[in-house]
């Protein structure tokens, strides 16, 4: 008789629910997976080499492209790495201001989460809905930064332009007028704080409307429920950080243990699962976009009553205004030399990390006192959750490896760098 | 009774009707979604676009060839040659922006000193050969002559800003 052999195949790079470009070699026992082994590096683009061949400032719109679905929370940790070894602190609106954009950040890129895994399990539907809120996001980050997604908006020493008094609207078109353009632009007529408070009111009800289609839904029960249990000392083990930790039962979360910008003013809950597996990740994940708009209520707030200096005004480290540039010789100096050579860091290293929507997100720097890192490391959470692949995958059906890809979230912008 | 429940609550598909309730209220409801090249989505005037040169109400370039664009680009997109005009003030005679490498980051905006290179809000822009990806001089000042009026706008919205 013939001897039965395992079967190799490749999940990926080019399967969609691969979440980009990560190919997988499954060894499969029929429809068992018996080993899973993860290739990266199909997306590497060498960004803390290019980091450490520019000034510190031209990186920042390199730090967007890692994690792309968590932006602002790139660039925070590296800005806070920098602002780390010049020994300065920015202002607390910019704080304040940084805080609410994490969150705002958070809150997208669980949207695109739920979103994917949605489809990867099986279920279109709420795809559609959690992109409607989504694109409100992008309208924030464009109404601040210019740019839907890549803002650079955060820079040492506080954030680059103030909120906007004013958000664009719609204008009115052969489809849009009347009654439909006013409900298009309800929430645009203020200031920009003003369209983020009314979306931070009306999402906690999108948020169930996001339940309904999920959380008891037999197939998607069926689909998570004791896939991919993690006890929580192996989380630990595997160096797991984020919600695929908290899911597992730890209570660990920087905002809370390591407060960086002003999370220890704010109040909120970090919610922490039971059993470990896909389905309390998922619930995990849906009570932190409630939280989320929880503290971006309590930002527009503070914001509101506060208003000030986004920027420090220290023309070694930061650029001054335009009109100062214009306006006076010993400005424009500081101008040119910052946008030529950049500013020299002081001797030293340090690490600097935020809890990114994925986990921690680390920036580790050692600068030798030239206007560029000598060496500049970023830690990412994906990169030590699909390690754990193999643990993870291995014993179960070959669809339950989608399930627990994606519920890994992953994003290869960040894992292989 | 918490088994009989669970089992009739099962049994009659309670939870799948309900998420069906969801879709079928959005169908009666407005669209969220808009006509596209007929209509647009609004667009903030800190919107990072395609690149423009612009001048000054006399018609004379702005760009005095100091290369801080080039300088503080981080991806190498922009290369710069100058020369001394006639009247002796310094120009480009070459101004070239690869928009393939380009990241769309606005530092060159930021870092120009007579406001001269500009993102504009103009998002679609398409290339049919490989070479038309590199923007020459000319061509960004012709942009730039055909949209002053709007990046000029933009610019005043968010003067207070910057």
């Amino acid at each position: 008789m013939a001897e039965i052999q395992n079967y190799t195949m490749n999940f990926g790079p080019q399967h969609p629910a691969a979440h980009g470009v990560l190919r997988l070699v499954l060894e499969m026992d029929g429809e068992t997976v018996v080993r899973a082994d993860p290739h990266i590096g199909l997306l590497h683009r060498a960004t803390e080499k290019l980091a450490e061949s520019k000034p510190f400032n031209h990186s920042i719109g390199y730090l967007d492209r890692l994690d792309y679905m968590s932006m602002m929370c790139n660039e925070h940790a590296y800005v806070r790495a920098i602002e780390q070894l010049l020994g300065i602190e920015p202002p607390p609106r910019a704080q304040y201001i940084r805080t609410m954009f994490d969150e705002l950040t958070r809150f997208s890129n669980h949207l695109l989460w739920i979103a994917a895994c949605g489809i990867d399990l099986g279920a279109m539907t709420v795809f559609l809905y959690c992109f409607r809120e989504r694109e409100m996001v992008m309208d924030m980050y464009e109404a601040v930064s210019g740019a839907r997604m890549h803002a650079a908006y955060y820079r040492p020493g506080g954030v680059y332009r103030d909120l906007p008094e004013s958000v664009p609207l719609y204008k009115e078109t052969r489809w849009t007028k009347g009654k439909d353009l006013k409900r298009r632009n309800e929430w645009r007529e203020g200031s920009l704080l003003d369209f983020i408070e009314a979306f931070a009111r009306d999402v906690p009800s999108k948020i169930d409307e996001y339940e309904t289609l999920l959380t008891d839904n037999r197939i998607w029960k069926q689909r998570t429920v004791g896939i991919g249990v993690v006890s929580p000392d192996k989380a630990v083990q595997m160096g797991y950080t984020g919600v695929m930790l908290r899911g597992s039962g730890v209570e660990w979360d920087l905002r809370k243990k390591q407060p960086y910008a002003m999370y220890d003013q704010v109040d909120f809950d970090v919610p922490v699962g039971v059993s470990g597996d896909c389905y309390d990740r998922y619930l995990c994940r849906v009570e932190e976009l409630r939280q989320s708009a929880k503290i971006i209520l309590q930002c527009v707030d503070w914001l509101k009553k506060n208003p000030g200096h986004v920027m420090l005004k220290n023309f070694k480290v930061i650029p001054p205004t335009r009109e100062e540039m214009k306006d006076d010789m010993e400005a424009m100096i500081h101008h040119f030399k910052l946008f030529t050579e950049g500013y020299a860091v002081p001797e030293g290293e340090t690490y600097a990390a935020v809890e990114a929507p994925k986990g921690e997100f680390g920036c580790y720097m050692v600068s030798d006192g030239a206007n560029k890192p000598f060496r500049a490391h970023f830690r990412a959470p994906g990169f030590a959750h699909l390690s754990s692949m193999n643990e993870l995958a291995s014993g179960h059906m070959l669809a339950d490896a989608v399930a627990i890809i994606s519920t890994m979230d992953l994003v290869f912008g960040e894992v292989d760098r | 009774m918490n088994a009989v429940s669970r089992y009739f609550k099962s049994l009659l598909l309670l939870e799948l009707w309900q998420g069906l309730g969801v879709t079928l209220r959005y169908f009666f409801r407005p669209k969220f979604t808009i006509n596209y090249p007929e209509e647009k989505t609004p667009k903030s005037p800190r919107f990072r676009g395609l690149h423009a040169l612009r001048r000054y109400p006399n018609g004379e370039e702005r760009c005095i060839a100091c290369k801080l664009c080039e300088a503080v680009c981080p991806a190498l997109a922009i290369t710069i040659d100058s020369t001394q005009r006639e009247d002796g003030t310094r120009r480009t005679t070459r101004y070239d922006i690869d928009l393939f490498k380009c990241i769309y980051c606005g530092f060159c905006e930021e870092s120009c000193p007579v406001d001269s290179i500009v993102l504009t809000d103009v998002h679609e822009f398409h290339f049919e050969e490989r070479e038309e990806s590199v923007v020459n001089k000319a061509q960004l000042l012709a942009l730039g002559d055909r949209y002053e009026e709007q990046i000029a706008s933009n610019r005043r919205q968010d003067a207070a800003y910057r």
